[in-house]
């Protein structure tokens, strides 16, 4: 197991060089030239010849590279072209913590819903309620966010005031309740069809009938050998759920006007401000592959089973 | 492509058993189809989803308006019998739009489909799989970099990067070539989709493919057909294909849906397709103003934002239970 997370941690700094080479390649072919962006529409072919060599945009394209990821490990993305000068994580980081704070919000209420249900409906396998949750909570997980958003909106904040219609104050703040369920609901809708599935596995086992043969109660079985053993896959699908989510949640801000990474996303775009584009993207994935190196690093730890292989 | 017999069968070179194989070929598909018929769910999901394609196919026949008529006396109308489902702030009639932007949804998922998952992602798994060494490793690893990064994310960064790239090339051609109009048809925005899906249409499959050809290819009757000097490509396309086309359809089924709310998310964003060619993702980023206005046009024209959300909420929601009733009877082991 140690020789396997071993090897996980050397592979992750070149996953991220490799991404970042990906970006930056990406990134060069953006339209525009910096150095033009930079001086503006009236700056003449010298000057627009001298700031390119300053920039080292005449020498090869490695070269380049390597300049860029120098900078970044200096925790510098360069600078925005929209924002004259401006450093790109300077923009970038709180905006990028909002989002972060929305989607851990979002995760919670994911976990909080899904797991339960999914585990009552793997319970409850034979009757009526399991199908209706399982299809009910489909319906709700192909429901595109553009229309649950402003339902939510418009029938709590709307029409109930119970909470406030959009805006961002913090991670403790009645706001952030309607775009976590927005981005919450369909992350909870795939823990239900995973917990699910993997009580269904474990309520078979050999074990769950010995402990009820021998006269445990159903709430020390339910709880102790079934929910906690079924529990387990579930931390391996919470990379990929927590992926899925960051994506919902650029069109989330967009609608609950959250100063996230959604809006500066989509403000890079038009602005055709790559640097900020590609800072933002290489960030997210880096946050991502961490995510996921602590999710097996964890797995391994929490199932001793998995140190067998 | 349920019932399709062609997929099917390991075939000798004795013309009475290949006979005999396509026999039960067929049947194998017969009584697929028969479980799964029995379904009704996903059979009337199946149903609409054919529904749903067929409006976006026909949509030339059975449009009332042109989908770019604006008709400023007609603007913001409910439902009526001019306009089926209302019109929309330009006066623009919203079945004929939402019936279009179906269109440009079947040619997103056909072409993304047919290139990235089916050619791109099997080929490669196949190779992948069964070569294995340091092809696989390679492929493996440009796998586990493209999925690094969260999906949306990445395609908004091809598709911004790309489309002026395409779009210069698309002229280069039209100059050289004198073919006019290329630019203006929107092909240049489906190639623009499509390579920006492509990370994402891929590498699922080419697992998928790849986890199976690795159990395939030490499968006593590949060794036998190894063992009477069968070429590889024989046996990668007639022996371990045919075994590994279940899986590939369940993956398929499930994809479909995440294809094309990728198509309606690029569109929304201004980055997929262009107006005025509609598109599902065009029209909800215009009626709310790139989400801005989402809950005013909720509340005041709820037929401007559900048109077009309907097809997509359908579509997913059909996809996915034809997918788990595909998986169930595919796939009878697994659970």
């Amino acid at each position: 197991m140690l020789a396997y997370i071993v090897r996980r941690l050397l592979w992750t700094p070149v996953l991220l060089a490799l991404a970042a080479f990906f970006v930056f390649f990406m990134g060069t072919c953006a339209p525009g030239d910096p150095a033009e962006l930079r001086l503006g529409p009236r700056a003449t072919p010298e000057r627009i010849e001298v700031e390119r060599a300053r920039l080292g945009l005449d020498r090869p394209l490695l070269f380049q590279y390597a300049k860029y990821v120098n900078g970044i490990l200096k925790g510098d993305f360069g600078d925005s072209y929209h924002y004259q000068g401006r450093p790109v994580l300077e923009l970038l980081l709180p905006k990028l913590w909002v989002s972060v704070q929305l989607n851990i919000a979002a995760l919670i209420v994911a976990i909080l819903i899904g797991l339960p249900l999914g585990f009552y409906a793997a319970k409850k396998q034979g009757t009526g309620r399991d199908p209706a949750i399982v299809i009910s909570m489909l319906i709700l997980y192909a429901m595109p966010i553009f229309f649950t958003a402003p339902l939510l909106i418009l029938f709590f904040a709307v029409k109930l005031h119970w909470v406030p219609a959009a805006g961002w104050d913090g991670f403790f703040s009645l706001q952030i309740i309607l775009p976590a369920l927005t981005i919450g609901i369909p992350g909870a809708a795939i823990f239900v069809r995973h917990m699910r599935a993997s009580t269904l596995e474990v309520v078979g086992q050999e074990y769950v009938r010995t402990a009820h043969a021998k006269g445990m109660s159903n709430f020390v079985v339910n709880y102790r050998h079934i929910a906690r053993n079924a529990l387990l896959p579930i931390l391996t699908i919470m990379g990929f759920t927590l992926a899925g989510m960051f994506g919902g949640s650029l069109i989330v801000e967009l609608i609950y006007g959250i100063p996230g990474a959604g809006r500066l996303s989509l403000d890079a775009i038009f602005q055709r401000d790559f640097p900020v584009l590609t800072a933002l993207v290489l960030l997210s994935s880096g946050m991502l592959v961490l995510a996921n190196l602590a999710i097996d690093i964890a797995y391994t730890i929490v199932d001793p089973r998995i140190r067998l292989q | 492509m349920e019932n399709n017999p062609t997929f099917e069968g390991p075939k000798g070179t004795d013309p009475k058993l290949e006979h005999v194989a396509a026999a039960r070929g067929r049947g194998h598909w017969r009584d697929v189809w028969s479980k799964f018929r029995r379904r009704r769910l996903a059979l009337v999901s199946l149903i609409l989803i054919t529904f749903i394609y067929l409006l976006g196919i026909f949509a030339p026949l059975i449009q009332t308006h042109d989908y770019q008529e604006t008709n400023l006396r007609r603007t913001q109308q409910g439902p009526n019998i001019e306009n089926w489902l209302g019109t929309d702030r330009a006066g623009r009639d919203l079945y004929t739009r939402v019936v279009w932007g179906i269109q440009t949804t079947v040619i997103i998922t056909v072409t993304t489909f047919v290139t990235g998952s089916l050619f791109l992602g099997v080929s490669i798994g196949l190779v992948a799989g069964y070569f294995r060494g340091w092809i696989d490793a390679v492929i493996m690893r440009v796998g586990e970099v493209v999925s690094a990064f969260p999906d949306i994310l990445l395609i908004i960064l091809l598709a911004a990067t790309l489309r002026p790239r395409i779009i210069e090339l698309a002229r280069n051609i039209e100059d050289s070539t004198g073919i006019s109009g290329l630019v203006s048809s929107g092909i240049v925005d489906y190639v623009v989709i499509g390579i920006a899906l492509l990370p994402l249409s891929w590498f699922g499959m080419m697992r998928l493919v790849r986890g199976q050809v690795l159990v395939l290819r030490d499968a006593e009757y590949v060794q036998a057909a190894r063992a009477m000097g069968t070429s590889t490509p024989r046996i990668l396309f007639r022996h371990i294909l045919p075994n590994v086309v279940s899986p590939i359809i369940v993956s398929v089924s499930f994809g479909i849906g995440a294809i094309a709310l990728s198509e309606v998310v690029l569109s929304f964003f201004g980055l997929g397709v262009q107006p005025p060619r509609p598109s599902l993702g065009v029209m909800i980023g215009e009626v709310t103003a790139r989400g801005g206005a989402s809950v005013s046009v909720l509340r005041d024209h709820p037929e401007q934002l559900l048109a077009p959300i309907i097809v997509v909420w359908l579509l997913i929601f059909c996809w996915n239970i034809v997918g788990d009733a595909l998986n169930d009877v595919l796939n009878p082991r697994a659970r």
